[in-house]
């Protein structure tokens, strides 16, 4: 099914140093897979968090389903992955099936309950994940891929048409994170999901990512990895090294 | 004195029918509170209701009456607390200290100014449970059913706000509107607690009971049963124990909590030792 995901329109965003995003214009389809990459502080994860709107936007506009920002109330529509390690307290007592039930919060109206389909649904999507036998450990227990894992089941137990990622493979070592990545590639593929997919790891968005964001406070390149590729601006943008790997890799 | 002599008196029923009401109020918010690192929060309300008591005294409002000054002043100041965080780029901790430092200052202020009801305010700094009246207990009853029915109705969303703010915002829940429900509710029950074990104890009715369930619960529905266990059982036993041992109530029902987290801590380190590094 055909339709715009996100739509943003010279959209900037300030901090009190000053501005972060500027002017940013891009526009995301269904079932785009787009990496978001760019230097440290380059507004990556900023652009994201206006998305969810987790912050202020300052100028310009931001749409989720043709909806403006605003008036948006579909989050049932939006699977959320943050840095995990910056999110959980390590002493939070709830167990990973109670932790994934939060993300069914978005599908409940007041007052909010879990029936007996939505922790049949909970255990569905642990399993999908290999994650099943990790049911009754508490979260502060886990490891750093296997807590990756719990919070994407949380992002993906809603079966949301858009995910969002914010550099979810920043704590784990290589073989995980490729592991992880191949998951986020299956569910575009197979669910039809759209990902916005932050992170440093080009080797990543050059393998399944049709879609490139650039970013360094504005847009510097967006579109299609082969238009990327062909790009002259490429290997201005991220030396040759770089840009042989992800060519290569895509 | 035996047990079924101590038990039979009205003033006994009514201290340890409306501490546990108070405790049970405590102990489940606590759980919210110290997972939102808003620990402290009783302690800066405690204070806050120190000031507004003083002013009730000022006012010739007594016991339960002062409750009616006290209540809107307390719960404007965990609001105050609440906008002071989002709104003025202050830490919780710091925006607690704030609030804290003006409640205070007013009750000693308005104590100096006042001179006559210099002991009455002072009872208010350690508790008095025992002198707990019917009516007060009757209005512990009914916010505790107030109290538990919300905590019941918004389960879920305190739940997600006390995992992560930021998924809970991404999961359409009104965060702000929820935060505010939470500190309310808190206010509320400080106010209460007041008379069960002081203000200068307040603190450890809310952080002790949800600090030793921290320890042995797994899944967060066991560590607010666990929470409400301890702070009912404390309440029990403290005042059973002050009074046969001649102790006060307040600083005994402390106790009382302080040694169920050491035991909770030990527990902890023979069941899960893998845990405890």
């Amino acid at each position: 099914m055909p339709g715009r995901i996100v739509t943003t329109e010279l959209l900037s965003c300030s901090y009190r140093e000053g501005r972060v995003l500027e002017d940013i214009s891009v526009q995301v389809e269904r079932g785009d897979y787009v990496g978001i990459v760019g230097p440290n502080g380059s507004g990556k994860s900023t652009l994201i968090k206006a998305l969810l709107g987790l912050v202020a936007i300052s100028s310009g506009s931001a749409k989720l389903f043709g909806t403006p920002l605003a008036d948006f109330r579909e989050w049932h529509k939006i699977g959320y992955l943050p840095q995990s390690l910056h999110l959980v307290n390590p002493v939070f007592p709830s167990t990973v099936h109670e932790t994934v039930g939060l993300g069914l919060l978005s599908t409940k109206r007041f007052p909010k309950r879990l029936n007996l389909s939505d922790h049949e649904t909970i255990n569905k999507t642990l399993e999908e994940l290999g994650i099943l036998d990790l049911e009754h450990k508490l979260i502060g227990e886990l490891s750093g891929g296997q807590l990756q894992r719990v919070l994407l089941a949380r992002a993906i137990v809603n079966n949301p048409e858009l995910l969002v990622l914010d550099e979810p493979t920043a704590a784990l070592d290589p073989e995980t994170r490729d592991r992880f990545y191949t998951m986020i590639a299956d569910i575009n593929r197979s669910r039809g999901v759209t990902v916005l997919l932050v992170t440093h790891d080009s080797g990543a968005i050059g393998e399944h990512a049709s879609k490139m964001l650039y970013l360094d406070k504005k847009v510097l390149f967006y579109g299609s990895f082969d238009q990327f590729c062909c790009s002259p601006e490429m290997s201005s943008l991220f030396g040759e090294h770089s840009q042989h790997l992800m060519c290569h890799r895509h | 004195m035996n047990l079924l002599e101590i038990l039979s008196y009205g003033f006994i029923q009514r201290a340890l029918l409306a501490g546990v009401l108070i405790a049970l109020l405590c102990s489940v918010l606590g759980v919210f509170l110290v997972l939102r690192r808003l620990s402290l929060i009783g302690d800066g309300l405690a204070h806050v209701t120190f000031g507004s008591t003083a002013i009730a005294l000022a006012l010739k409002m007594y016991s339960a009456m002062s409750l009616l000054v006290s209540m809107p002043i307390v719960l404007l100041a965990s609001l105050g607390i609440l906008k002071l965080t989002e709104k003025g780029r202050l830490s919780g901790d710091a925006a607690i200290g704030l609030v804290s430092a003006l409640g205070i200052s007013a009750g000693v202020i308005l104590a100096s100014v006042g001179g006559g009801y210099n002991v009455d305010l002072l009872s208010y700094l350690f508790g008095n449970i025992l002198a707990i009246r019917s009516e007060e207990v009757v209005i512990a009853a009914l916010l505790c059913v107030g109290v538990m029915l919300l905590v019941t109705l918004y389960y879920h969303e305190l739940f997600a706000i006390s995992f992560s703010d930021e998924l809970a915002q991404v999961s359409g829940i009104r965060t702000s509107y929820i935060n505010a429900i939470l500190v309310l509710l808190t206010a509320l029950s400080v106010v209460l607690a007041m008379k069960l074990v002081g203000i200068m104890l307040i603190s450890a009715l809310l952080i002790a009971p949800a600090a030793s369930a921290l320890q042995l619960a797994r899944g967060f529905k066991v560590c607010i049963l666990l929470a409400a266990l301890q702070g009912c059982s404390s309440v029990i036993i403290g005042i059973i124990i002050s009074i046969m041992a001649n102790l006060p109530a307040s600083a005994t029902i402390v106790m009382v909590n302080l040694l169920f987290f050491a035991a909770a801590c030990i527990t902890r380190r023979i069941l899960y030792p893998k845990n405890c590094n």
